[in-house]
């Protein structure tokens, strides 16, 4: 029978300890390379574009001379469509995940309507641009309005909002559901009247976060052929629009370097309407989310 | 004060009967179920309305161009007067030079970033690098495109002088910083899931944290982080703006990562900003580039289910 040799582990723990702090060190540098990342991106992105922002960047529209040319009809635009995404994307949303928690017995159709929306979220955001061409654009002839591009969007964050709302539903804890069966509710009682309200701040809570990824969506809009040099803002749902990442995508591509500059302050714009939906999310998950 | 406890009680009984015998409330009972699952049904229409788009105007396409050379063509050259030719796999070698850059960033940087994650960090270090992961991921993709162009692409100039103004590296690196947090976030959660007592149980036979992260919670965890690379190059080939923005339009069949390049998703970008009439073969063509694009992340997505759902361990 072999024994272990005191000394060889004695020797070899060292080098191990070694490498143990080491690859310690390696997975903190890997791990900071992203918070480098970011940094480098906003850094750069602050820098160019802080010396274009004013009160005309607002009030102007686009404009081929970079000194004259504004955010503003997209920033009205991105507003309408919001408009239009913020209602049905959450009606359709909730309605589905209501469906699937609470009347959705386990069957083959049910199991299907699950499993299709877990392959909803993987499509790319481009073939959702397709479906809305096709089928938005020109089969119900909505034209590249406010409308078309809305219900494109709404589509696809469809399943985020889905998957958030049954998480929200899901917390809510049974005994709740049976205390108000007990008192005489009936189903459709119990769900207006108790569990909505203590899913609610989950379902907007991930509600705005998908709002916010709609927001900064730009390959379904390029698809759907929403111009970008607007002169007006939009007087009603089937008005032509443009949107702030269209209009950020038009200016990065130009070739003078001054647009650079117009495009990162259109950035910045964009950035921070992001940024005050996503605080608004987490304080309402921080503020109203009951623990039970 | 017998009477009006007896009217009390009898007032409920008729409560009941009455709200027993009234018809609104039973209809809405039953029929809130039906719209609910008419709402639900919208997302199962939204997968055919993709799913028979795609099918039906691909479909026109190949009454104009044979499915053979789509298939099997070297050149994508849709705009030539002469002789459009539109074989699809340029496109698909330029989308894939860009996912094979995204990969090797983002997979040793993810993994790092998971195996400190779960291994590793204190609570205060996680509160400050998920919050950050968080942010990363909600960056939208225009803002990474124009980080390409403008900040990866010149830095890179200065260290390889022949690389391109539009080339698959810069997009390439983007994309792999846009798909880290994914690959981090999945794959914490995957480790996270590994039980503590393992750990423990090799850390008590003198395992140093390096070997337990290695050799004990890595092999656990496998089926999830494989998983989340998966579903990373999903995402990394169905990315539009970062490519469209820095990768350039020149769909080549070659290996070279420096020079201009197209994926497939760019193509529909490209012809969506242009003049191509509807009913042109351009116009359909950009259906069976899309169409293409959707099998190719409706295959990944369905090996990231079957890995996740065959390979699990459960404990």
């Amino acid at each position: 029978m072999r024994y272990i040799d005191h000394n060889t582990v004695i020797k070899k723990m060292s080098s191990r300890m070694i490498i143990n702090k080491l690859f310690k060190v390696i997975f903190l540098a890997a791990t900071l390379f992203a918070l480098l990342a970011l940094g480098i991106l906003f850094y750069r992105i602050i820098t160019q574009g802080i010396g274009y922002l004013s009160l005309d960047f607002f009030m102007n529209f686009g404009s081929r001379f970079p000194e004259k040319a504004g955010i503003h009809a997209a920033l009205i635009g991105s507003l309408w469509m919001m408009a239009v995404v913020a209602p049905v994307s959450l009606i359709l949303g909730v309605g589905t995940a209501i469906y699937l928690e609470e009347y959705a017995k386990k069957s083959k159709l049910n199991d299907f309507i699950r499993m299709n929306i877990a392959n909803l979220a993987g499509v790319p955001s481009v073939v959702f641009g397709l479906l809305g061409l096709t089928i938005f654009v020109r089969a119900l002839a909505m034209g590249n309005s406010i409308l078309a591009a809305g219900f494109t969007m709404s589509l696809l964050i469809l399943p985020v909002i889905i998957v958030a709302s049954q998480e929200a539903i899901r917390s809510v804890p049974n005994n709740l559901r049976e205390a108000s069966y007990g008192m005489g509710a009936t189903k459709w009682q119990t769900i207006l009247k108790v569990v909505l309200p203590s899913a609610i701040p989950g379902i907007i809570t991930g509600g705005i976060l998908a709002l916010s990824r709609a927001i900064g969506e730009t390959a379904p809009l390029v698809v759907i052929g929403i111009p970008v040099i607007i002169q007006f803002v939009p007087e009603n749902f089937l008005s032509q629009f443009t949107a702030m990442p269209m209009q950020i995508f038009d200016w990065a591509k130009r070739p003078q370097e001054e647009f650079q500059y117009v495009a990162s302050a259109g950035i910045i714009v964009l950035m921070i309407f992001l940024l005050l939906m996503n605080s608004i999310a987490v304080f309402i998950r921080n503020k109203f989310q009951k623990r039970f | 004060m017998a009477s009006t406890e007896q009217t009390a009680k009898m007032s409920v009984q008729e409560m009941i009967a009455k709200q027993k015998g009234r018809k609104g409330k039973k209809r809405i009972e039953k029929s809130i179920p039906i719209i609910l699952f008419v709402i639900a049904s919208i997302s199962v229409l939204t997968t055919f309305g993709i799913v028979f788009t795609l099918i039906f105007e691909t479909f026109e396409f190949f009454k104009r161009v044979s499915f053979l050379d789509f298939l099997f063509g070297t050149e994508w050259l849709p705009f030539s007067n002469k002789e459009p030719l539109f074989g699809i796999l340029p496109l698909i070698v330029g989308t894939l030079k860009v996912t094979l850059i995204a990969i090797v960033v983002a997979v040793p940087f993810g993994l790092a970033s998971a195996v400190y994650l779960s291994e590793y960090a204190s609570d205060r270090m996680r509160r400050v690098i998920k919050p950050v992961l968080e942010v990363l991921a909600g960056v939208p993709t225009i803002v990474y495109g124009f980080f390409a162009l403008t900040f990866v692409t010149p830095l890179l100039q200065q260290i390889i002088p022949d690389l391109k103004i539009f080339n698959a590296l810069s997009p390439g690196i983007v994309v792999g910083i846009m798909i880290l947090p994914m690959i981090a976030s999945l794959s914490e959660d995957a480790m996270t899931s590994v039980p503590n007592s393992i750990r423990e149980g090799a850390l008590a036979l003198g395992a140093t944290k390096l070997e337990v992260a290695i050799k004990v919670v890595l092999p656990a965890a496998l089926s999830g982080i494989m998983a989340s690379v998966v579903l990373a190059i999903s995402r990394a080939i169905g990315e539009t703006m970062i490519v469209s923005l820095a990768g350039g339009s020149t769909p080549r069949f070659d290996s070279d990562m420096t020079g201009s390049i197209q994926t497939m998703t760019a193509y529909i970008v490209q012809v969506s900003t242009g003049d191509a009439g509807y009913g042109t073969t351009i116009y359909y063509s950009i259906y069976s580039v899309g169409f293409t694009l959707f099998l190719f992340t409706l295959l990944m997505n369905w090996i990231a289910h079957v890995i996740s759902k065959r390979f699990r361990e459960e404990y």
